[in-house]
């Protein structure tokens, strides 16, 4: 389960009003940012068409209750949010959107569909994937994510037979390792809206209303209870949803700038979520999921490294030097064909492995920026 | 609401650098006074700022380990932080590009919470820890143990430590002090940022009051025994006193210190309650001296000499012979001086019920073999004050002389 910012959130939060700083913004696209006046009934936004390429939204939230404002995709797919927009404030949202037609939402107090509106999409302003080494790492992380929701879906199959059947042993051991493609390819899974959270919510974190289901449900079953008996109708579903998101993700073709952001996003799964148990509190299986995540991470670097290498060779050197470190650090906890359990590392450990987080992320965090950048 | 940007124009400073900085330097009419325009401590000096300084508010410090094997790695991240540090304390973005000036789809190099904050007298100290030098199993890490100071040698154990070794000690040491407790946690966190992959955080301690005066300018300020403390602290008026027992002077150790200080922090957690329901005369006599005027005992004004020979009517000292300020006193620890500008600090409570607090001692000195050593010493081994305190973090850092200019950056004399 990932935080609620969605990584194809492009999204820059732009210097609060409030602080009045009047510094430069980011160079806005011809015409300036779409003014949005958000109120606690109504959803203004300046312009219903815009050209191809990055758009600007300005939100001013001019009501009483704190707001958030999306683009959304046929099918509700996130494209882009901003989040916790207190009253009184501005705040903007940057987004790359290719020719199309899309919805606009505020969602006052932060509920329900929101106030919707239409947007068009025209016009062929150069996408970043004009670049020709830019639609070839696009299309490279495409294959990786085919070849990892394959055996996502083969594996889940097997996962769900065994629950099925009830045989606890095996379910348990093939939990981490199922777990390993969805966690490659998270970034991806979590651009579908409801499909991560059901797939891969943690129990506090499920809505109200909402059955506790999916992956962290069956691990409960599995090590709290010991028993598969009650988990069939759990496991049925989430082949169900996992077959879903497999064929959405491999219709979906991600932008360089996402791929960058996921980049990041999951060595901020890391961070956030495996370094501190969180993740997998019940079977303490984080680190196949750490492993997983990095190699995600790998992956996605890999994919844009051709235009890496031509726009910041230094960097990409730091970054081979820093993957190369979490790999040597968590390769201290390798245990038979897997890992260590969390409960088994010390404090110094975990400590240890931050450090090597955070010496990557940091320069990860610039990959955007530099694939950003126009050639 | 003055921005930070615009508080630096003001001083005339201009862009970004320690070129800047050195500028708004010579708007000063003292070395360490902030600047009575923009508030900003010259960064640049033949010391470095944030020891004689009037002792500012708020305190945010930091011990880092060093976690890379890469000499130039390290020397990298010292002089990328002294530009940033130059840039801070003269109330700039950490960064070059800013907290909101860069692309959207970078991170921005700086994280912004100060923005529209003036300086509010920043500084940034930095201090390198003797496992800097050598490891702790005798490795010499990055070719610098030979150029180790004598007086960086590891302190002893004092009688009644309950050290905490993960609080304790650390290869680099930084001390950012403001008078804005948010400009301060600023400084240390995009430091700590900058540093990731190099350094690591081992421990950090918040201070929020002062508890000693390093002007006479200044008021003494109170401990959260309730006691005014540091009254008799050097102070930046007293030259020939700062030279005999604060700065490094040449021939005291190798010359990259000269002009340096050497740094002793100590976290001392005090059980509050317990001294809370204490008598006031007990209190008093542990101290040695009135709790309201701040007097030694048997005398009147705050500033007055102890009469450590002076003898009450029942024919016991007026001052006891367990007393911290007699213990502690320059007469009892051969002439021992040292330039204390410790903190509060209130870490929540613990659990217990008790608040977790204290003081964060902070000491700057010549030599700590002449100077801290020898007066813990003799205070860990007698003082009644015990009873109501535990050290439970320690650490000794040598902290270099001052950065003089653009090409000059932290510990550049030690690593060249």
């Amino acid at each position: 389960m990932r935080s609620p910012y969605r990584l194809i959130t492009l999204v820059t939060v732009g210097s609060l009003a409030a602080c009045g700083s009047g510094g430069p913004d980011a160079a806005p696209p011809a015409g300036g940012p779409i003014a949005v006046a958000a109120s606690d009934s109504s959803c203004e936004v300046a312009k219903t068409s815009v050209d191809a390429g990055t758009s600007v939204f300005a939100i001013t939230n001019k009501g009483q209750k704190v707001t958030e404002f999306y683009v959304y995709a046929p099918g509700d797919r996130v494209m882009a949010e901003v989040e916790n927009i207190a009253p009184g404030l501005s705040r903007n949202l940057h987004v790359e959107l290719p020719a199309g037609t899309y919805e606009t939402a505020c969602k006052p107090g932060m509920i329900g569909k929101g106030i919707r509106g239409p947007l068009t999409v025209s016009g062929s302003a150069a996408p970043l994937t004009d670049d020709a080494a830019l639609l070839a790492a696009t299309e490279s992380y495409s294959r990786y994510v085919k070849s990892q929701t394959a055996a996502l879906e083969e594996k889940t199959a097997e996962f769900v037979a065994t629950v099925k059947a009830g045989d606890v042993a095996k379910a348990k051991a093939l939990f981490p390792t199922t777990r390993t493609y969805w966690e490659r390819i998270e970034p991806v899974a979590e651009i579908f809206g409801d499909l991560d959270p059901r797939i891969d919510g943690r129990e506090e974190v499920t809505e109200e209303g909402l059955v506790f289901g999916g992956f962290h449900r069956i691990e409960k079953d599995l090590w709290v209870d010991g028993s598969a008996a009650k988990s069939g109708p759990v496991a049925d579903q989430l082949l169900a949803d996992v077959k879903e998101i497999v064929q959405k993700a491999n219709a979906e073709k991600l932008s360089p700038l996402q791929l960058a952001n996921g980049a990041k996003a999951l060595l901020d799964e890391v961070a956030s979520g495996k370094i501190t148990g969180e993740e997998d509190r019940y079977s303490h299986t984080d680190l196949w999921d750490f492993n997983a995540n990095i190699d995600g991470s790998k992956a996605a670097i890999a994919a844009l490294r051709p235009v890496l290498e031509e726009r910041a060779p230094e960097l990409v050197k730091t970054l081979d030097t820093e993957f190369a470190n979490v790999d040597a650090t968590l390769a201290k906890h390798r245990a038979g064909d897997g890992w260590k359990l969390h409960n088994e590392l010390s404090q110094a450990d975990l400590k240890e492995l931050t450090d090597a987080i955070n010496a990557l992320a940091e320069p990860i965090s610039q990959v955007a920026a530099v694939v950003a950048k126009k050639a | 609401m003055v921005s930070r940007r615009r508080a630096l124009t003001l001083a005339g400073a201009g862009i970004a650098g320690i070129a800047g900085t050195a500028a708004a330097a010579r708007h000063l009419t003292t070395d360490d006074a902030p600047d009575p325009v923009t508030g900003a401590v010259a960064f640049t000096g033949a010391h470095q700022a944030g020891i004689v300084t009037a002792a500012q508010d708020r305190l945010h410090f930091v011990a880092f380990d060093v976690v890379t094997k890469d000499r130039d790695r390290l020397v990298k991240v010292l002089k990328e932080w002294t530009a940033a540090a130059a840039r801070m304390t003269a109330g700039q973005d950490a960064g070059e590009i800013g907290a909101v000036a860069g692309i959207p789809e970078a991170p921005p190099d700086d994280t912004g919470e100060a923005i529209g904050l003036p300086p509010s007298a920043l500084t940034i100290t930095a201090g390198f820890g003797p496992t800097l030098f050598r490891a702790a199993d005798g490795q010499d890490r990055f070719g610098l143990a030979a150029r180790m100071p004598e007086a960086l040698a590891p302190l002893p154990a004092f009688t009644g430590d309950t050290l905490d070794a993960a609080l304790s000690g650390g290869d680099i040491a930084i001390q950012a002090c403001a008078n804005d407790p948010q400009v301060a946690v600023h400084a240390i966190r995009n430091l700590a940022r900058i540093g990731m992959g190099v350094v690591s955080v081992r421990w950090s301690q918040l201070g929020f009051g002062r508890t000693a005066s390093t002007s006479t300018g200044q008021a003494t300020p109170r401990n959260l025994f309730g006691f005014k403390d540091g009254t008799r602290n050097l102070k930046a008026e007293e030259p020939d006193l700062l030279r005999e027992h604060l700065w490094v002077q040449p021939g005291d150790g190798p010359d990259w210190m000269t002009g340096g200080s050497y740094l002793v922090t100590r976290k001392i957690r005090m059980l509050i309650e317990t001294w809370d329901r204490s008598p006031l005369a007990e209190q008093e006599a542990i101290m040695g001296r009135l709790k309201g005027s701040g007097a030694p005992l048997g005398r009147t004004g705050e500033f007055d000499e102890p009469d450590f020979q002076a003898v009450g009517a029942d024919g016991e000292p007026v001052i006891p012979d367990i007393a911290h300020v007699r213990l502690a006193h320059p007469d009892t620890n051969n002439g021992a001086r040292m330039l204390r500008r410790g903190y509060n600090f209130v870490d929540g409570s613990d659990g217990l019920g008790r608040l977790d607090a204290g003081l964060f001692f902070i000491a700057y000195q010549r030599d700590p073999r002449k100077a801290f050593i020898p007066v813990q010493r003799s205070l860990a081994g007698r003082d009644e004050l015990n009873e109501y305190i535990r050290h439970v973090s320690s650490g000794l850092f040598a902290c270099p002389p001052g950065v003089t200019g653009s090409g000059d950056h932290w510990g550049s004399a030690l690593f060249a």
